[in-house]
């Protein structure tokens, strides 16, 4: 039994009734019944872009877990459709580059018989659900938050009320100590708490985001009771629809409302909406039955008493000091005894960070199916994630994993690189990323036993689809007459003490990247005390020993 | 290229499968850059006004007025944009 939400009835069917709707839309567009601009929205709605290159499909991963079928029906998109990779995003989900729009109904038909869609990855309406990639499994957890993505995320599909919002809108879902899911930059962020009589809810943050006004997320409510998380969500969505901009694209997204109003005003608003719903407040209620009904449908696998695994282990790090470099990077403690989470690493150093081939993705859901109860997830860092593994098991995951070329023991550190397609894929893009990237983690990979971990970050233009603001070091690709440069900023943070990076000083050529990173890192290993990591030593030197860097360096 | 003379070129995105395409007179789109109609600079609202002809469905979507050079047989796009639209991404990945 996997430990993911199963369609039912009406899901299959409604997606059967969307192909075949978007089939004849198709049909319609290819015989000229349809124009560019009357199509475009219709194929958007089914997450198909038009890029550089080719159009692009983006297929929505609810808060990144996918079951090895469901892999395999993506390896099968790429190997049969595409270019025979896919890459994954920093939103959870995949996109696939060189898609034939002839192709695009068959392509959603196949989909959609593994339970994936490209609905509502695109135009102002909810996007995918994020969350924790250790959901369920985490030592540091208080309940898995899946099921309450999967409960909001069916509150949110196709919402009649919110299917116009001013803008595009993300919600993010924590529920451990450590927030791996960046919610301090989502729309709207639930971190799951247990308050002091032991009862489960909410804090409510809004306002994060990105882009070309970066804001971190503030909190409306300490405490909502999980019983009462929709209809308070739905409170905040109202206001949001009712007084967000709708006259400008730049001020459109909800955290420019919560600034322009004040947090106060905004709370006060909520509020307001919030006590006057009245019955439709009981009826957004969450019964602890229709909770318990969601959490069995994500019920963990059967764990093996595999205590006796660990001496397996320790074995084989002491035999094989390969195996115990990739274990120290790439396992992460799990809450039953016996079991790892493996992080499998989509940067290999000079590779585009976040793809992932075919052949890679039918070898992983292999080894899901083998040793991780068919069971992945993929990370807003644009990897992958195997979240039951025994102990024991690990050294010939390494193994088969190696055989792959999925064994880069980087994760964490300064290869692991966040970064958009940018200018070589997007349309938006103002420069390019990717090479950016490949150079930086090429040349770093060789300093990560000194450097230690280093989140750095690159996105290719202001909508930041890279996180630039908040990777300890950022890098924004700009275009000024005619040429690529780069902004650097540094000290930024996507964890719970998230914080937004400064920036060092003028933009510099894209030959220059390298060379100023490396010096900025220089700057921050001499500036660290014992047991710092980079945004540490930020928040204790702050910005202007990163600027004389950058200086010299210029 | 400074000095080479600055041409006008219509470009867009086939609609069958997205694939850039140029336009090279008549009603013919093709995807090899060096086949595009290049004309002055003052020609080329006209040259837009003929890639945007004909009846739907109309091959590509979004036709779109560059400029390019001439370096010797090549013809280069002057923004580095459609310089990677022209020759594809300047990485290479899984497929390629």
């Amino acid at each position: 039994m996997l430990a993911l939400y199963r369609y039912d009835e009406f899901d299959r069917k409604f997606l059967e009734g969307r192909v075949a709707q978007y089939r004849d839309q198709v049909r319609r567009r290819l015989a000229g019944q349809l124009s560019e601009d009357e199509f475009r929205s219709l194929r958007l709605m089914n997450g198909l872009y038009l890029q550089l290159h080719a159009y692009m499909l983006r297929i929505s991963i609810p808060y990144g877990t996918l079951s090895s079928a469901k892999l395999r029906g993506l390896a099968e998109v790429a190997r049969r459709w595409d270019q025979g990779y896919g890459h994954f995003t920093t939103r959870q989900n995949i996109q696939f580059n060189w898609i034939r729009l002839e192709d695009t109904p068959d392509i959603l038909a196949h989909l959609a018989t593994v339970e994936l869609h490209g609905i509502q990855t695109s135009g102002n309406s909810f996007r995918n659900i994020t969350t924790d990639p250790f959901a369920g499994v985490a030592s540091d957890e208080i309940e898995d938050p899946r099921p309450y993505c999967e409960i909001v995320r069916q509150w949110a599909a196709l919402h009649p009320e919110f299917s116009f919002l001013p803008r595009k809108f993300k919600i993010a879902i924590s529920a451990a100590g450590e927030d791996r899911a960046a919610v301090m930059i989502h729309d709207l962020g639930l971190y799951l708490r247990r308050n002091d009589q032991g009862e489960i809810g909410f804090t409510v943050a809004v306002g994060g985001g990105l882009g070309r006004t970066p804001i971190l997320a503030q909190t409306v409510r300490d405490f909502v009771p999980r019983r009462d998380v929709l209809a308070y969500i739905t409170a905040c969505l109202r206001v949001y629809n009712q007084y967000g901009r709708r006259d400008n694209l730049f001020k459109s997204r909800i955290k420019i409302l919560v600034q322009s109003l004040g947090i106060e005003k905004y709370r006060q608003e909520v509020e307001t909406e919030f006590a006057a719903m009245g019955d439709e407040r009981e009826a957004l209620a969450l019964p602890d039955e229709a909770v318990a009904a969601m959490q069995a449908q994500f019920a963990p696998p059967a764990y093996a008493d595999a205590a006796g695994d660990k001496a397996a282990l320790l074995a084989a790090i002491a035999a094989e000091p390969e195996f115990a470099r990739w274990v120290e990077r790439n396992i992460r403690p799990h809450k039953q005894p016996g079991y790892s989470i493996v992080v499998i690493s989509l940067k290999p150093p000079g590779r585009p960070t976040g793809d992932c081939s075919a052949t890679q993705m039918n070898a992983i859901a292999d080894l899901a199916d083998a040793v991780s109860a068919g069971e992945i997830r993929v990370t807003h860092d644009q990897n992958l994630v195997l979240p039951y593994v025994r102990q024991g098991a690990l050294y010939d995951l390494w193994l088969r994993l190696g055989a792959a070329g999925l064994a880069t023991p980087n994760i964490g550190l300064a290869s692991d690189i966040i970064c958009c397609p940018g200018l070589d894929y997007c349309s938006l893009a103002a420069a390019r990323s990717i090479p950016i990237a490949q150079a930086l983690a090429m040349h770093l990979a060789k300093r990560e036993a000194e450097i230690g971990p280093l989140q750095i970050k690159i996105s290719g233009c202001i909508n930041a689809c890279g996180h630039h603001h908040v990777g300890h070091i950022g890098i924004l690709g700009l275009e000024k007459n005619g040429a690529e440069s780069y902004q650097i900023t540094v000290g930024g943070s996507d964890n719970a003490q998230a914080a937004l990076g400064g920036i060092v000083g003028p933009a510099v050529a894209a030959h220059e990247v390298t060379a100023t990173v490396d010096r900025l890192i220089d700057a921050y290993l001499r500036l660290r005390h014992e047991g710092e990591q980079f945004p540490d030593t930020y928040r204790r030197v702050g910005l202007a020993p990163f600027k004389e860097a950058h200086f010299v360096a210029r | 290229m400074l000095g080479h003379p600055v041409f006008k070129l219509v470009t867009g995105n086939r609609l069958r499968d997205g694939k850039v395409v140029y336009f090279a007179g008549g009603s013919t789109w093709t995807p090899t850059i060096a086949e595009a109609r290049l004309v002055e600079d003052g020609d080329g609202a006209a040259l837009l006004a003929e890639a945007q002809a004909g009846p739907p469905p109309h091959p590509a979507i979004a036709p779109t007025l560059i400029e390019a050079t001439r370096d010797g047989n090549r013809v280069v796009p002057m923004t580095l944009r459609e310089r990677i639209r022209a020759c594809g991404p300047t990485i290479s990945h899984y497929g390629g």
